[in-house]
């Protein structure tokens, strides 16, 4: 008897189109592009600011605009999308264990969205809007 | 005892005869409470005597039963017939070599299962005279649910990275890595980082999580990897900012 194995290809640029859960992890993988928008955008803000009042000013007019609040809305719902996947899985990267049993997940999550609260407050309060 | 008709369209492939796989139907008459496996061994008894395909326990302990049913890596001994259409598609678990129908060739998990040494490595020097090693129940619970698993490879079938890189340690290798490196009494974990935090091994994984949803025994290689994951980091950390800190 020969012996002569049979090897299927994986393809490599449409793999993730074969599973619904490939695709649930391309979305929450893609949403790391507009965080990185919005950090550019930060960056851009900096830039303006060095520039001088008017430039800043300028800066602002840009984001109320249209496309402005168009581009912040679509990135803040990739960033909670981003945040609530991310926030979910925590419990499996760090366990806890208090004795014998472990502390529920949900507990967990829910420190990380009690810290993410907290920040948020925090960063309110120094721009003086809280 | 109700019977139901279902098409079962198993891959086929002969190494003396066939160039590539093909699909072959059989019509099976099923009982209520039939698993794949069943099926399958209808068809070898009653059907078609060259179909091979591997099982042994039909009870989900010994792990060989595992192939790719309607597209999900799956143990054919797990799977209730009844909660599946008419026509159920039967293939070998993706990701690994074809050596006959269903039989897949696992040298490649095998190799890398021993590569990370799954075995305990006493931490102290003890005689076999001075008594066992003695483990509070809080210590087991840390790594009991990785000695779970049973080798049966879903969850390298169901990761992506291992499809597109084959050199990636995988899922199970590493779950068990960490499970002997959580164990109190162990102490090889730094002979086992060596193997498991490189770029083919944990750093590999993008947390795809693909492998703890397949697994049939709640094993969570993919919580496992995260964990090995953080824990190397720290080590990295420890070791270029505060060096003079022994471990
Ligand atoms: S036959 Fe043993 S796990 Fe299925």
């Amino acid at each position: 008897m020969s012996r002569r194995p049979y090897v299927r290809e994986m393809p490599t640029t449409h793999w993730f189109l074969r599973q619904p859960r490939y695709l649930r992890y391309m979305a929450r993988e893609v949403t790391c592009v507009f965080i990185g928008a919005y950090a550019v955008l930060l960056v851009i803000a900096l830039a303006r600011l060095a520039e001088g009042r008017e430039a800043y000013e300028g800066f602002l007019r840009a984001l109320g605009s249209t496309a402005g609040i168009a581009f912040q809305v679509v990135v803040l719902a990739f960033a909670l999308y981003h945040t609530v996947s991310w926030f979910s899985v925590t419990p499996k990267a760090m366990p806890i264990q208090r004795g014998e049993e472990f502390v529920p997940g949900g507990v967990i999550i829910g420190a990380h969205y009690a810290g993410w609260i907290a920040l948020s407050i925090v960063v309110l309060v120094l721009a003086g809007v809280l | 005892m109700s019977e139901r008709r279902i098409e079962l369209e198993v891959l086929r492939y002969s190494p003396e005869r066939d160039r590539e796989p093909r699909f072959q139907s059989y019509t099976v008459p099923c009982l209520d409470e039939w698993v794949v496996l069943d099926a399958l061994n209808h068809v070898k008894d009653h059907l078609d005597t060259t179909l091979s395909y591997r099982w042994s326990c039909h009870m989900a302990v010994c792990g060989s039963c595992g192939m790719m049913v309607n597209g999900e890596p799956t143990l054919a001994c797990k799977a209730f017939v009844r909660d599946y259409p008419d026509r159920i598609r039967v293939e070998p678990l993706a990701n690994f070599p074809i050596e006959r129908d269903l039989v897949t060739v696992m040298d490649d998990f095998m190799e890398k299962l021993a590569r990370v040494k799954p075995w305990l490595i006493p931490g102290e020097d003890k005689t076999l005279g001075s008594g066992e090693h003695r483990q509070t129940p809080a210590e087991l619970k840390r790594f009991k649910q990785y000695t779970m698993c049973i080798n049966c490879m879903l969850c390298y079938s169901a990761c992506p990275e291992y499809g597109l890189v084959p050199e990636f340690l995988g899922p199970a290798a590493i779950a068990l890595a960490h499970r002997y490196n959580l164990d109190s009494r162990d102490g090889g974990r730094a002979e086992r980082q060596e193997i498991i935090a490189r770029d083919e091994a944990v750093w590999q994984c993008s947390f795809v999580g693909a492998c703890s949803e397949v697994c049939p025994k709640h094993v969570d290689p993919a919580g496992a990897l995260q964990q090995v994951k953080l824990a190397s980091t720290v080590d990295w950390y420890r070791e270029h900012l505060l060096p003079w800190v022994k471990k």
